[in-house]
């Protein structure tokens, strides 16, 4: 009797071996819904909807509709293995996520065994080093954002000295040490190096013990409230030393949580909305339209994961996770041929995204893009 | 003998669930890796939580630290195979260092009233996660320590989800039985004299300070040993999982499959791992109707599910 | 020295909040034996019962006292029968285990139903800083934080002392029985209580949200910390609540920059278990033990 229980239990639960087929591809999104992250993971989960929505509505990839599946990591990296391992019994075509980094360093050796490409969103620059065929990052990893930003304070800022404030989870801390990397390679010297809180509220002691390090520069990177939290405290401080960010620090939503605090903070954006290109400004209304509120970079990264397996897929001409992973290694897409994909993008082997990117500031409320750094390989 | 029968029957049946028996003629497929994977993880949370239970349901006491204790064995398990130490050793060192730290938290909390033991538990617990974080050197950090080995069990590896599932079960058999064990034995009935009256029991000579300080630590033991398991079965590990929420949580589970009760922490965990897997397809959802059961269980049924199957056995049988 | 004077200023803006949040920790424990693990999320939520009612315009001030009446009606009334009532007597676990959840329930209800991201919350004071020494400021924020929290805790303190309610909500909290014996109203004083609790949360979800944002996962840490905070002061005294609220937003700040912004948290902690060690009725609290 009970046991009868038990086996309908695990049927339920799709423990059991043996599923039917579905009709439609199945990508499972193992995304970050609850917990530090769930921030992220619903951005993440809104881009990625929109764009299903538009390619099913053109028709599907090959013929055949999409259908995302969403599963909580609960912004755990045990969580996020065990919701892999379960999307991956189910041979899927591909899968996205997770989005932070932890997470993706916990999963990528799973999806690489069962050879499933694996769009993900983490930015910590070790992920893409390891030799998986099936990796592929939406935005830039730090190891490709950090050196753009050492330069851009040694050369734009002429910083000789940088205190460095970073939040102490897998993003923050992952950026902390690529930067602190790049700076010595370059001679400027951390004079600060101040760690801090997910979730922190009271940022007083972080800006005094940046201050008391007087450096020529402070390199700020922190998630969104954070930031906002710690750009309103060293305006209240009067902090004035060039306050230098990548992509978060000047992003939208940071711009809104802060407001006149964050006139004058500049730096290195890799994906933005307020990007000079009418193809990104209109996918932005477009979320804004949808969703009522302002997409950031993440939004952004679970929009074009889509598009990437669309492209791939189109490419390789057949729905196959080890061919689409074949096709998207050397694969430039361009919107002209795939508008879905904002800005011209180029997946190198080891999966890692090349692409424009951007120097901007923050001016009466607004980002404005000051530059635009061209492609690292043309 | 009953009871040993019923047992040995629980423990075959759980031994062949993710088994393929299609072979023996029998139409039943076995388990996915992913459903071994939780089956597993259930079984180590459930060792976690049979510590809390003793700690909980027979000491009356409470801790908010099982996660950090699971986590120290997580941890210790998983540097000291990196640095080629067998995991029987790890496995033991895990629940012989957790076991002193709770002595060692335990002796001075429990010289003032009650409920500080939790509050110290509590402390201990974030400063535990804190040096997890911290101490990247040691602990990776928040990037975690990756690509952590599964044991070789007398040259036999336990590399596949099936093999280490059944070696898991094998040591949670054995955990069980020296609880059962334990429970049973007159130290263990001193604890159920203690819960039921304090002032006899120690009208009786049992020394309550000494037990419950036993029964804490071992509660402790039991969770650094199930983190010793956590490590290689997940093979990746990093502070989230050993921080005051999930701790929160291991009490949760106990009361929620009833405290007190011998089947209680298995309940609990089951409720704890697996009712997340059947409300999934809500997506976020699937927390607050989580949440939601847990509250009107307790507001209905406080004594936990076995309580609650005990009360209906009793009425069906008066 | 400005320094020190600059994190003092800003740890007793921040630990005035911690202090508001303690308070209601404490109440709850006198009169009801209530631990309450949802108390971060009962800080969290009224900001966003003001959110809403502006969305639905109504205009700010009015919101404000929506959110306050919203929460004493939810946080308060319908918490003391609905999730507090059926589990009363039954022991401090299950309704500990209850509050739990019903602390996952706001949280992920905010998340679901609003919006997972952190919002900006209005203020009436204006965005200024007020420079009180070179190298000292305050914002204006910040000084509203403190004088409307002193206000209120001095208001909730002449209530009690001062008030026949408020004596007989004392003699309920020292000991329901002999409150009882002598005709208070035992029932109606827990319910107060509540109240109480539910008001002055919503008072903290008010004054911090300008400043630090509103969001759904905010009551984690502040619920933490108030939880820290009572047991430092004495979980039976309300001005050791204060006390300790006081003191950890200052020793927060101060350990983050003398110590290690790392362990910041651990500081704190560190107090805790010496207080109960060596101090265990808290720092303010009276030597009495109730029989449970």
């Amino acid at each position: 009797m009970g046991l009868k229980w038990a086996f309908a239990g695990l049927a339920a639960a799709g423990l059991w071996a043996g599923t039917a087929a579905a009709q439609d591809i199945v990508i499972p999104n193992i995304i970050e819904l609850s917990g530090g992250g769930a921030t992220v993971g619903a951005m993440w989960k809104n881009g990625s909807s929109m764009a299903v929505e538009e390619i099913n509505a053109a028709g599907g990839i090959l013929g055949r509709k999409i259908k995302l599946e969403f599963v909580d990591t609960a912004s755990d990296p045990g969580k996020a293995r065990a919701a892999m391992q379960r999307a991956l019994d189910d041979k899927p075509v591909a899968v996205f996520g997770p989005i932070y980094s932890g997470s993706v360093s916990a999963t990528l050796k799973m999806t690489a065994e069962a050879e499933v490409p694996q769009i993900m969103g983490g930015e910590a620059g070790p992920l893409t080093a390891q030799g998986s065929k099936y990796i592929f990052r939406t935005s830039f990893g730090q190891n490709v954002s950090m050196p753009k930003i050492a330069n851009y304070l040694r050369d734009g800022i002429k910083a000789k000295s940088v205190a460095v404030v970073f939040v102490n989870n897998d993003f923050g801390k992952g950026g902390r040490d690529a930067i602190v990397k790049e700076l010595g390679a370059r001679d400027i010297k951390v004079v600060a190096d101040v760690s801090t809180e997910a979730g922190q509220a009271d940022f007083a002691a972080d800006v005094i013990k940046v201050k008391g390090a007087n450096a020529d520069a402070v390199f700020v990177y922190l998630n969104e409230e954070e930031s906002a939290r710690f750009l309103r405290e060293a305006k209240k401080q009067g902090l004035n030393k060039p306050l230098i960010g990548e992509t978060t620090l000047l992003g939208q939503k940071v711009i809104e949580l802060a407001g006149d605090a964050a006139n004058g903070v500049k730096g290195h954006v890799g994906l933005t909305v307020d990007a000079p290109v009418p193809a990104i400004q209109e996918f932005g209304r477009k979320y804004e339209a949808k969703y009522k509120s302002k997409p950031d970079h993440n939004g952004v990264k679970g929009y074009i994961a889509p598009y990437m397996i669309k492209a791939a897929a189109e490419k390789a001409g057949k729905l196959d996770g080890k061919a689409i992973a074949a096709a998207l290694h050397g694969l430039t897409i361009t919107p002209d041929k795939v508008p879905g994909i904002l800005i011209e993008a180029t997946w190198d082997e080891s999966g890692e995204i090349d692409r424009i990117s951007f120097l901007g500031e923050v001016k009466d409320g607004k980002q404005v893009i000051t530059e635009t750094l061209p492609k690292l390989k043309k | 003998m009953r009871t040993f029968l019923i047992a040995l029957a629980l423990l075959v049946v759980l031994a062949l669930v993710p088994a393929d028996l299609t072979g023996l003629g029998l139409p039943y497929p076995g388990l996915k890796r992913y459903g071994t994977y939780i089956l597993t993880l259930w079984l180590v949370t459930a060792i976690a939580a049979m510590g809390v239970n003793l700690i909980v349901g027979y000491a009356g006491q409470e801790t908010l630290a099982q996660a950090a204790f699971v986590g120290i064995g997580a941890y210790l398990t998983a540097i000291a195979g990196k640095h080629g130490v067998p995991f029987g050793i790890s496995f033991a060192a895990s629940g012989l260092l957790t076991f002193v730290i709770g002595i060692a938290l335990g002796f001075p909390a429990l010289r003032v009233q009650k409920h500080y033991l939790a509050f110290v538990t509590l402390a201990f617990s974030v400063l535990c996660w804190l040096v997890f974080r911290n101490e990247t050197a040691i602990t990776g950090g928040v990037m975690g320590l990756r690509d952590i080995e599964r044991p070789i069990l007398f040259g036999l590896k336990l590399r596949n989800a099936q093999t280490f599932y059944w070696f898991v079960l094998a040591i949670t058999a054995v955990m069980t039985f020296v609880l059962w064990w334990i429970v049973q034995s007159p130290w263990g009935r001193a604890f159920t004299a203690l819960r039921e009256n304090p002032l006899r029991a120690e009208s009786l000579g049992v020394d309550v300070r000494l037990y419950t300080l036993l029964a804490f630590a071992l509660g402790c033991a039991y969770g650094g040993m199930a983190g010793s398991l956590y490590a290689p079965l997940v093979e990746f590990i990093d502070p989230s999982p050993f921080a005051l929420g999930p701790s929160l949580l291991f009490m949760l589970m106990v009361v929620i499959g009833g405290s007190g009760t011998f089947a209680g922490p298995f309940v609990g965990a089951g409720v704890a791992v697996l009712l997340p897997e059947w409300l999934r397809a809500w997506e976020t959802w699937y927390l607050l109707i989580y949440a939601a059961l847990v509250m009107i269980m307790m507001a209905l049924f406080p004594g936990g599910i076995v309580g609650l199957a005990r009360v209906s056995v009793r009425k069906r049988q008066p | 020295m400005t320094d020190l004077l600059q994190l003092l200023i800003a740890g007793l803006a921040t630990g005035a909040i911690y202090a508001l949040a303690a308070i209601g920790f404490t109440l709850l424990w006198q009169t009801s034996q209530t631990i309450n693990f949802a108390q971060g999320e009962f800080v969290m939520v009224p900001a966003f019962f003001a959110l809403i009612a502006m969305k639905l315009g109504i205009p700010y001030v009015a919101a404000l006292v929506v959110a306050i009446l919203m929460s004493m009606l939810l946080l308060g009334a319908a918490f003391r029968y609905a999730v507090v009532g059926p589990l009363l007597n039954r022991g401090v676990l299950p309704l500990v285990i209850s509050t739990i959840a019903l602390g996952i329930i706001l949280k992920e209800s905010v998340k679901d139903i609003y919006s997972a991201e952190a919002q900006v919350f209005p203020t009436l004071l204006p965005d200024r800083n007020v420079t009180l020494l070179p190298g000292v400021t305050i914002s204006l924020a910040q000084i509203g934080v403190l004088v409307v929290a002193l206000i209120t805790i001095g208001g909730l303190q002449w209530f009690l002392a001062g008030t026949r309610t408020g004596r007989q909500m004392q003699a309920t909290a020292q000991n329901p029985t002999v409150a009882r014996i002598l005709g208070v109203p035992v029932e109606r004083m827990i319910l107060y209580t509540f109240l109480i609790n539910a008001g002055l949360a919503a008072m903290a979800s008010i004054l911090v949200s300008p400043i630090y944002l509103a969001k759904f996962s905010n009551g984690e840490t502040l619920g933490l910390i108030a939880f820290v905070a009572a047991i430092v002061g004495g979980f039976n005294q309300v001005r050791g609540a204060i006390a300790g609220g006081l003191l950890v937003g200052v020793l927060d700040n101060l350990a983050a920059a003398y110590v290690s912004t790392a362990y910041r948290q651990a500081i704190p902690l560190i107090l805790l278990v010496l207080v109960i060690l060596f101090r265990p009725q808290g720092l303010l609290g009276r030597k009495e033990e109730r029989a449970v």
